[in-house]
């Protein structure tokens, strides 16, 4: 479609409208290939940081706290927020907006805002896409915030190569930090809002947790106390993401991060091709009556593996 | 498969606090399918447009109730052209007397102004509508 490559101009030409309208298109799943193959090429030298945490922990505020710093020093920053999708109607409510005002109208900050759109985990289905378009159009600080999350949304960690889980004071006791989860995903722990007690001890609690695993010799995950209300503790923050990213590029770490993420983005795709072969497969294997009732699934499987198997020769032939 | 949704910005400008009808009407069309944007309270004309261009929002709806509308409905608008971003919607609601109301549409300012007492049903149905004949949005 000729639009399309109009807007991928102007998308290498830093124009914000394209950006905007790109990120449409690949959201509403049209044109995608087109525009990823155009866009990937220009992408994958920026590190990505990604917020995570239980809603109301301070997301927002933080990648506001951020952003603000970052634009100091004059660098550029693509955003991508996080809301969920209602799983009844479809529809969303996205307000991480509200908390970023005070960059409404820097031009060097680009903030979007997406649902969830069925997809679990954390985040879009989309959001590995919009944020490399974000790349390509010319945004040189990438951050990644995620819905408000339970205990075991813990998609981030494919998508973001700094995980930030951001927790409150006074939220859980010790056996919280144990557990399995988000807690074990963090490359950089954060207690917001550590103007209220209790901030200390949970950060007691947590270095007690990481001194039990210690599982990653190379990178203990640092505890960082903020309060964007005080303005206390972002620099810190900025300065332990720079820390981690110098340390994912020395370690080569990097490299095996972006390797567990291509195959996962693959997988994804395939997975979403042999979902669609099967859903058109499906209707017509249960009329043909080639499946006797009280079948096991599992050898149901095999059955249309193979009749997959035999379509797919036909089509290459 | 493609999935479009339709997207809009519920923005407040002006200096009320009274956010009561937009987080209403925000809820109304997230129920109805719709992704909703809401701006937060005491916005310029110029956050409004700017989020409206980042979020590729189809349509703008400003909830007005501080009497400023005959001032801001054109001064978005204005926004809006000078981004070559006219093909954004835009409507509003709010307490806007029915001759003010009537000015603001004949002028060109807004699409659609939605008064206190509209069912909210009427709004997502206008919206729907609308759509449907939009669906050029990306070319």
């Amino acid at each position: 479609m000729n639009g399309v490559q109009e807007w991928l101009k102007r998308l290498f030409l830093q124009d914000r409208r394209a950006v905007a309208k790109l990120i449409s298109l690949v959201e509403d799943n049209i044109e995608r290939h087109q525009i990823m193959r155009a866009v990937l090429p220009r992408t994958g030298n920026t590190l990505v940081t990604g917020i995570t945490g239980p809603p109301g922990a301070g997301k927002s505020s933080l990648v506001e706290a951020l952003t603000k710093l970052v634009r100091e020093q004059g660098e550029s920053v693509g955003i991508v927020a996080v809301d969920p999708t209602s799983p009844l109607t479809g529809g969303a409510i996205l307000g991480d907006r509200i908390r970023m005002q005070s960059h409404a109208t820097d031009r060097n900050v680009f903030i979007r805002s997406m649902g969830t759109r069925g997809h679990l985990g954390g985040m879009a289905k989309a959001t590995a896409d919009v944020i490399r378009i974000m790349e390509a159009g010319g945004y040189t600080t990438l951050l990644l915030e995620t819905v408000g999350v339970g205990q075991s949304e813990i998609e981030i960690m494919h998508l973001a190569d700094t995980v930030i889980v951001t927790l409150n004071p006074g939220t859980g006791d010790g056996i919280q930090a144990i557990k399995a989860g988000i807690m074990e995903i963090a490359d950089i722990f954060v207690i917001n809002k550590a103007d209220l007690p209790g901030s200390e001890r949970l950060k007691n609690d947590i270095e007690m947790m990481l001194g039990m695993t210690g599982q990653d010799k190379a990178w203990r995950p640092p505890v960082v106390l903020t309060s964007v209300y005080e303005n206390r503790g972002v620099d810190q923050l900025q300065a332990e993401i720079k820390r981690h990213h110098a340390f994912l590029r020395s370690s080569g770490r990097w490299k095996i991060k972006w390797q567990e993420q291509l195959q996962r983005e693959v997988w994804r795709h395939l997975n979403g091709q042999i979902q669609e072969q099967f859903n058109s497969l499906w209707p017509k294997l249960l009329s043909d009556a080639a499946i006797a009732e009280g079948t096991d699934p599992g050898q149901i499987a095999e059955q249309v593996w193979s009749v997959m198997m035999e379509e797919m020769k036909k089509k290459n032939d | 498969m493609s999935q479009t949704r339709i997207r809009v910005l519920v923005g407040k400008p002006g200096l009320d606090g009274h956010d009561r009808g937009a987080k209403v009407i925000a809820r109304a069309l997230r129920d109805a399918g719709m992704e909703v944007i809401y701006s937060g309270l005491h916005q310029t004309p110029e956050q409004i447009v700017e989020a409206a261009i980042q979020e590729d929002v189809d349509l703008i709806g400003l909830s007005i109730m501080s009497g400023a509308h005959l001032t801001i409905f054109p001064r978005v608008k204005e926004l809006l052209k000078q981004q070559q971003a006219e093909d954004i919607l835009l409507i509003g609601g709010g307490i806007i007397p029915e001759e003010d109301a009537e000015s603001l549409i004949r002028d060109g300012y807004a699409e659609a102004l939605f008064t206190p007492g509209t069912p909210t049903t009427e709004i997502v149905d206008w919206i729907n509508d609308r759509m449907k004949l939009n669906r050029s949005k990306y070319f």
